[in-house]
């Protein structure tokens, strides 16, 4: 993409706590404007990740650097060009819009002469105009979640760490949110997203999976989707749906076959069962079947075709 | 109400006591810590009192009465001093809390005109040892005092027993300070296991709430009665092993006489741990954070238990308002209990004035108890 | 009281609940049938964990009334409370007991016969993937374990009803599959299950769904209805730019929303048999390359705001 050095650079980040590993050798490059996400369960190692990239946490092998800074060797000079935002907005509820803003405007040591505009500027960028001396604890949701946004980017920092910015906020405010980070992208700010819900991914340029410590996959939400599944992904109606699952698990051609809702999600490979045969097989045992049609899998799909493999050693260790 | 529940509530509580190490370093290590410090180091013996003797005379008759001082086991002659400037010095430094000064002319002035003055310093920085202290030297002064008029007695050829003479024996008060651990230890037991009892119970509900399992627990067929009970159990047995401990600590560490039975003394306990544990529960159930619950029943047992229930001061000296307000402080039935079964040997027919009240008492934690608990969020 | 059980296991009419001056939930009715697994989807703030709580009986409504397996819950709670199994959306069991001791006490609570509790928590124990981590304390398990953990706690009674508040978030998607595995196993028996979602793509699994905003129950249906219902047609556009793409296409006929994604932009047209071409054409003009206009399946979230609108209150 651009030659220009990349905003955020991981090689071999790892962090031990004791004998556990959280981080394991993680690798990464980000270039200035991207908008990255970090998928992965709780517990994944995210949080961990993103502690050490902000110079918060101090690696235990590898390096990174942030904004073209060291993050193991200038912690400060990578917190003084990040902004961050938590989970659930760490907005202090009992004091109003203006203070919120001015509070962190000193906490980042904004200039004197720029805190006027930037506070300006977050609040129509969060839609609070006319609501500046409201309590923070009386506005919704949706508006809380941008005016943290607006909290964390006081001082223009090139480089955005988001924690879990929209859980449990509605879709559309969660849309608009999106919308913001996009515009502040197109303006050279990179981003890094760190999330738990898969469909949040969407919004992403790139996606770096997560699981267990381990960058396990990383590629923009299209690419991920079309690896191989070890095939196509089709979805079916049909009843009885436990008969059908179990006429159609291990049937030829089929790599796997799962229930979903009302439906049957169905894999199948090369050499075996195609599409269209699939009412007829069902039919011929008694179930009643509609006509399959092809679905796009989700991340979700893709994520368990990927850590499935270690299944095994997941429930032993 | 359903022994299975019951039983599963209790089986899974005393699991988490034990598990617990703030719980069981509560239950366990803190009466010991409490019976060791309180015990030993709360005494209102006074003995030894550091004394400094300035004798000015030096003479023989000085030397007898100062004699007396010597001899006596309240006061440790810290330093015999020559000047006075090391007077001063001697009590300013803390050397001596008291001292005796014999004037100059102490022998002439007794036998001209059959009266000397022998003057007493005491520090009194510290009131309750200097009230003691002057006592003490009171006394030493009135033992002197038998002893010369014996003299002159036997001097004159009249037998001592025919020289009228009163002899002021304050060994009522001295004896009280004698005993006065028999009298403590008793009183800390009480406070011992109100404040425990109540620390433990306090934490119980409010911990289920903060973690969240409560919510999942109420949305069970569990009845708030096999709640409260299945929860109690485990600290009433736990009570009852500490109440074991300490009666024990004070019968043959601490050498009080157990001079009742055993039988009073099991059924008494039994009645205190209730409500003791009761009000434990009942703060727990009101007060939903566990930091929150502690503190409150920190406050409501502490301050009370040792101002007011008569363990260290007593009740009767109390203005009648306070001594009113006493009645609302349980500890205070179950120390007039102990202290009567040790001391006097008391059968609960003896006891049922403190005994009612107890009972009284147990009653109305009880039922406050199990109406406190509400199996819902709002 | 017990009203004749027939075809619903659980019933809600009317029912409300205020927190001081703010109403939570406002008056809503639903009603589910046995094996059917029945979503509550909205964010945070929509009345979700009330009304589940009205329905666990721990929280009593201020106006109307619920009946669960026929029982009146607010009027006869415990009675109610045999029947159903509720999980908190916080993790509601004990840490500091173990995986077997959990499942010892809420049998115990629900007098399930000691042999029917042993071979119940076997087998789901090894539905969950848990069977090597009975003798686990449960405050040492991973978030997912720790909620099939709670499944399994709330089944070994074998309940009419479950009622599950926000179980599977930020659980792995492995555990997460083997969650689900088991809820559908549940429906062949009847079980009729309500949960509880702010995940729009879990919402997808469930028979039906209810979209809930600000305490009202604004939609319920089942997913495909839902999607069916939705205005217009849903197109994926892929561009290495959406940015841009976003720009072009906003204000073009037949455009009724855009959507800014990652990698592409959803575009909600009115009419996709007329739009399509045209919106080819018009990328062709422009110049805009590697652009892929293809039909796409509206997701949950597309309905939600479709439907809902703006719904942003102030």
């Amino acid at each position: 993409m651009t030659s220009a050095a990349p905003a955020i650079l991981a090689q071999g980040l790892t962090k031990r706590f004791h004998d556990f590993t959280a981080v394991d050798h993680l690798d990464l490059t980000i270039d200035k404007g991207e908008v990255v996400g970090f998928i992965g369960p709780n517990g994944a190692g995210k949080s961990t990740a993103i502690r050490m990239l902000c110079g918060l946490l101090r690696p235990s092998e590898g390096h990174a650097s942030v904004a073209g800074f060291d993050v193991g060797r200038q912690p400060e000079a990578v917190r003084e060009h990040i902004g961050y935002m938590s989970q659930k907005f760490s907005l202090y509820g009992d004091l109003t819009v203006r203070e919120n803003l001015r509070f962190f405007g000193g906490i980042y040591r904004v200039p004197r002469r720029d805190i006027g505009e930037q506070m300006a500027f977050a609040i129509s960028m969060a839609g609070l105009e006319g609501r500046e001396d409201a309590l923070v604890r009386t506005l919704a949701g949706g508006w809380k979640q941008r005016l943290a946004l607006g909290c964390a980017i006081l001082h223009r920092p090139p480089v955005l760490f988001l924690d879990e910015p929209t859980s449990g906020v509605e879709p559309e405010a969660r849309r608009r949110f999106w919308d913001l980070i996009h515009e502040m992208a197109a303006g050279g700010v990179t981003t890094l997203v760190s999330t738990h819900y898969m469909d949040e991914a969407e919004y992403c340029n790139r996606i770096a999976l997560i699981d267990r410590g381990k960058l396990i996959a990383i590629g923009s939400p299209r690419e991920l989707r079309g690896r191989q599944l070890g095939g196509e992904l089709y979805e079916i109606g049909c009843a009885p749906l436990g008969a059908a699952l179990n006429a159609l698990t291990g049937a030829p051609g089929v790599v796997e076959a799962a229930i979903f809702g009302d439906k049957l999600h169905v894999v199948l490979g090369a050499g075996g069962l195609g599409a269209a045969d699939l009412p007829d097989f069902l039919g011929a045992r008694g179930i009643h079947a509609d006509p399959a049609h092809r679905v796009t899998p989700s991340l979700e799909d893709v994520f368990v075709q990927l850590v499935s493999g270690d299944r095994e050693e997941r429930v032993v260790s | 109400m359903n022994v299975r529940r019951l039983f599963a509530l209790a089986f899974k509580e005393t699991l988490q006591v034990w598990r617990d190490p703030r719980s069981l370093a509560i239950a366990l290590l803190m009466p010991l810590m409490q019976m060791a410090l309180l015990g030993y180091g709360v005494s209102l013996d006074i003995k030894h009192v550091p004394l400094c003797i300035y004798d000015q005379e030096n003479s023989q008759e000085s030397h007898a009465v100062v004699e007396h001082f010597v001899s006596s086991s309240w006061f440790s002659i810290s330093r015999t001093l020559d000047r006075q400037a090391d007077l001063r010095n001697a009590i300013d430094r803390g050397e001596c809390s008291a001292a005796i000064v014999i004037p100059v002319d102490f022998s002439r002035a007794l036998a001209t005109t059959g009266t000397a003055s022998i003057q007493a310093i005491f520090d009194a920085t510290d009131v309750n040892t200097t009230n003691i202290a002057l006592g003490y030297a009171q006394g030493t002064i009135a033992q002197a005092n038998a002893q010369i008029a014996a003299q002159w007695a036997a001097a004159h050829g009249v037998r001592p027993s025919l020289v009228g003479r009163v002899d002021l024996e304050p060994s009522t008060w001295f004896n009280e300070t004698l005993d006065s651990r028999n009298f403590i230890i008793p009183g800390v037991v009480a406070v011992i296991l109100a404040l425990v009892g109540a620390q433990l119970t306090s934490l119980t509900i409010s911990r289920e709430w903060e973690r969240g399992t409560m919510e999942q627990l109420i949305s069970t067929p569990v009845t708030a009665l096999e709640v409260m009970l299945g929860k109690l159990i485990p600290y009433f047995v736990i009570g009852l092993v500490d109440a074991g401990f300490c009666l024990a600590g004070a019968v043959f560490w601490f050498g009080v006489p157990f001079r009742g039975n055993v039988g009073t003394l099991f059924v008494t306990t039994v009645l205190f741990l209730i409500v003791v544990l009761g009000i434990g529960y009942l703060i727990s159930v009101r007060i939903r954070s566990q930091l929150g619950a502690s503190q409150i029943a920190l406050l409501v047992t502490l301050l009370p238990t040792t101002l007011l229930s008569g363990y260290t001061f007593p009740i009767d000296q109390m203005p009648a308002p306070i001594r009113a307000l006493s009645l609302v402080v349980y500890p205070r039935y179950y120390v007039t209990i102990l202290r009567a079964i040790f001391l006097k040997g008391s059968s609960l027919a003896d006891l049922w004035t403190p005994l009612l009240g107890l009972t009284a008492y147990a009653l109305i934690i009880i039922w406050l108890a199990a109406r406190a608990f509400r199996k819902r969020l709002d | 009281m017990t009203e004749e059980s027939g075809q619903v296991a659980v019933r809600a009419r009317g029912l409300s609940k205020n927190f001081g001056p703010v109403p939570a939930v406002r008056s809503v009715d639903f009603s589910i049938s046995p094996g059917e697994i029945f979503g509550l989807v909205g964010p945070d703030g929509a009345g979700k964990t009330t009304i589940m709580r009205m329905l666990a009986g721990v929280l009593r409504p201020d106006a109307g009334d619920i009946a669960v397996d026929g029982v009146d819950v607010t009027a006869d709670p415990e009675q109610a409370k045999l029947r159903l199994s509720y999980m908190p959306q916080r993790f509601g069991l004990y840490e500091d007991l173990t995986v077997a001791e959990n499942i010892f006490f809420y049998g115990e609570l629900f007098a399930v016969p000691r042999s029917e509790r042993i071979a119940r928590s076997r087998e789901l124990l090894e539905a969950a993937g848990l069977l090597a981590f009975q003798r686990r304390l449960a405050g040492q398990l991973s978030g997912g374990m720790k909620q099939k953990l709670g499944l399994i706690c709330a089944l070994i009674h074998t309940p009419r009803v479950l009622l599950l508040d926000e179980p599977t978030t930020g659980v792995d998607p492995v555990s997460r599959r083997d969650f689900w595995a088991i809820l559908y196993n549940l429906r062949e028996s009847g079980v009729a299950i309500v949960l509880s979602t702010a995940y729009m793509d879990e919402a997808e699994r469930c028979s039906r769904l209810a979209l809930l905003h600000a305490g009202e129950i604004r939609h319920c249906d089942t997913p495909a209805r839902l999607k069916e219902a939705m205005p217009g047609a849903l197109l994926a556009i892929t561009s290495a730019h959406p940015r841009s793409l976003r720009e072009t296409l906003a204000g073009q006929p037949g455009v009724l929303g855009i959507l800014l994604m990652g990698d592409r932009v959803h575009v909600r047209v009115d009419d996709p048999a007329r739009r399509i071409p045209e919106l080819r054409a018009l990328l062709t003009e422009l110049g805009v390359e590697e652009a892929d206009i293809a039909r796409a399946e509206p997701g949950i979230e597309d309905v939600f705001v479709a439907l809902l609108g703006q719904g942003e209150a102030a």
